[in-house]
């Protein structure tokens, strides 16, 4: 099945989300939420597998950690994996645990060629345990670390190249990032590899309370400079790419999330 | 920066402006993760003060564990020793209940041993029987607060908040997921006792002791006919054969 424009999908949307048919659409949830034991959730998910495609979003794995991933951690991912059978996954860019805290974020690194290798190793373990390629989804950033010895975009093309992996292109994460820290989004997609993008989000940002920051909130609509981005974008990559509209806060109405998923549909048409 | 700088500089509070965006970031996500697996303790105290208190443990016992459904193991003795939560003795025993239910919620799927499943059994095979508690099965019994009444009252939204008539004595729970959903009923003393028994791995006339030097006037026969119904147990085993589903 050809995926087409995806949703978020959060447990109070699940029935309409079971009702709901539409070509290509499918639901992407944050894998972590569905490692359990047994019960109502996963009874959920599985039914909502068994008739529209699933992807599974990690935000744990902590890739990008000075160590391999937690292997407990690990196993849970693969596990659920092979109960979902998903069509898409994916993980982060980033790190989120160091010494057996788990920091609830997707935290930054200096891209030194160590990182690299370091991070490339962890994928393809990923890869290997889960039997599967997976892809990487850059992330915002708030913070202009120094020691970087590779750009985003090289970093992530050189990863694909080595391990095999796909990469997940956040669209409003190449406009926050080139707000807060004073890049050119436009160059970010022109100079990104296509040829492994597997998945695309879109998703809203808003304004942070104390800084001149833009915070990668997912609490809004996708904002009108971010599609144009993504039009940007299709253009582009000449081919459709699967695009999920990524809600995870103030969470609207399930037809408010179709609605949004029916504008990405367009903009494959305008591009 | 290293990790190790980037942990530093995340937990002081001082550096770029840009790093309280991530201090931030973690700090709202275990809140928001205390918020959600702890609503009757929420609504009994207020978003507010939950959140402002949320903060204080999140500092002192981060997240280990990415599930965050599962963060707050802790929370609950944490109220308990909560100097400003001094006057509110009972929100340990209700943000136990809390916890129990998320546990009883996200455990293994097992079919419940059927309430007629010990119906055959004479006295004798009954007194050895090892009755295996369902997976999703929790409870709790409190000594002197009505915990049971406190904590259904503040799950809905739509229930009654008003506490001028509840009766201050101990109070117990039991959840149970025979199906899909978790089910709450309310357990006595000896009830709570029998199942703990049970759950250590004694026999049923050694719980059914349990039970008794519990609560002395417990009626055994209802307590067992209602933990059955309840669908608290999963397995029956005596020495010889087991009993399935």
């Amino acid at each position: 099945m050809k995926l087409t424009a995806g949703v978020s999908l959060k447990p109070q949307h699940f029935e309409e989300a079971e009702r709901t048919r539409a070509d290509g659409l499918w639901f992407e949830v944050h894998a972590e939420n569905y490692m359990v034991a047994g019960g109502p959730r996963l009874a959920w998910l599985e039914r909502i597998r068994s008739c529209h495609p699933v992807s599974l979003h990690g935000v744990a794995l902590s890739l990008a950690g000075d160590g391999p991933p937690d292997a407990l951690h690990l196993q849970r991912l693969a596990a659920l994996v092979r109960r979902i059978e998903p069509v898409l996954v994916s993980e982060h860019l980033a790190w989120s645990r160091r010494e057996g805290v788990y920091f609830p974020d997707l935290l930054p690194f200096p891209r030194t060629t160590a990182a690299l290798q370091r991070m490339a190793a962890n994928i393809e373990l990923t890869q290997q345990v889960l039997g599967r390629r997976i892809a990487i989804e850059n992330p915002s950033h708030y913070l202009a670390l120094e020691g970087h010895e590779w750009s985003e975009v090289d970093f992530l093309r050189e990863l694909a190249v080595r391990t095999g992996c796909g990469l997940l292109l956040d669209v409003n994460n190449v406009f926050v990032s080139a707000h807060n820290l004073g890049g050119d989004a436009l160059a970010y997609l022109d100079a990104f590899p296509v040829a492994h993008l597997m998945e695309v989000h879109l998703a809203g940002h808003s304004p942070d309370a104390n800084t001149p920051l833009l915070i990668d909130s997912h609490d809004a609509p996708v904002s009108a400079e971010v599609w144009g981005l993504y039009r940007h974008l299709l253009a582009r990559t000449g081919r459709p790419v699967p695009t999920l509209i990524e809600r995870d806060d103030r969470v609207p109405a399930f037809e408010a999330l179709l609605a949004e998923r029916e504008r990405a549909g367009h903009a494959e048409v305008l591009a | 920066m290293t990790p190790q700088g980037f942990v530093q500089e995340l937990r002081a509070a001082t550096g770029h402006p840009a790093m309280a965006v991530y201090r931030n970031t973690v700090m709202k996500g275990c809140i928001d993760a205390l918020e959600a697996n702890f609503p009757a303790v929420v609504r009994l105290v207020g978003v507010d003060w939950f959140r402002s208190v949320a903060a204080l443990y999140a500092a002192e016992a981060p997240p280990c564990d990415p599930r965050l459904f599962t963060y707050g193991g802790g929370f609950p003795a944490f109220l308990g020793r909560l100097e400003p939560a001094a006057d509110m003795p009972y929100l340990e025993g209700v943000a136990l209940l809390d916890l129990l239910w998320v546990e009883s919620l996200t455990a293994a799927d097992a079919d419940a041993l059927r309430a007629d499943a010990l119906a055959g059994l004479a006295p004798e095979a009954l007194g050895d029987c090892r009755l295996i508690p369902h997976p999703a099965a929790r409870w709790s019994w409190h000594p002197r607060l009505p915990i049971t009444t406190l904590w259904s009252r503040n799950r809905e939204v739509d229930d009654t908040t008003d506490l001028g008539d509840i009766t201050w004595q101990g109070e117990g729970l039991l959840l149970t997921r025979p199906a899909l959903d978790v089910q709450g009923c309310g357990l006595t003393a000896g009830g709570a006792a029998l199942l703990t028994a049970c759950a250590q791995g004694h026999a049923l006339a050694d719980a059914a002791a349990a039970a008794l030097t519990e609560e002395p006037d417990c009626n055994l026969a209802a307590a067992l006919a209602l933990l059955l119904e309840q669908g608290a147990f999963a397995a029956a085993s005596t020495s010889s054969r087991g009993l399935e589903p």
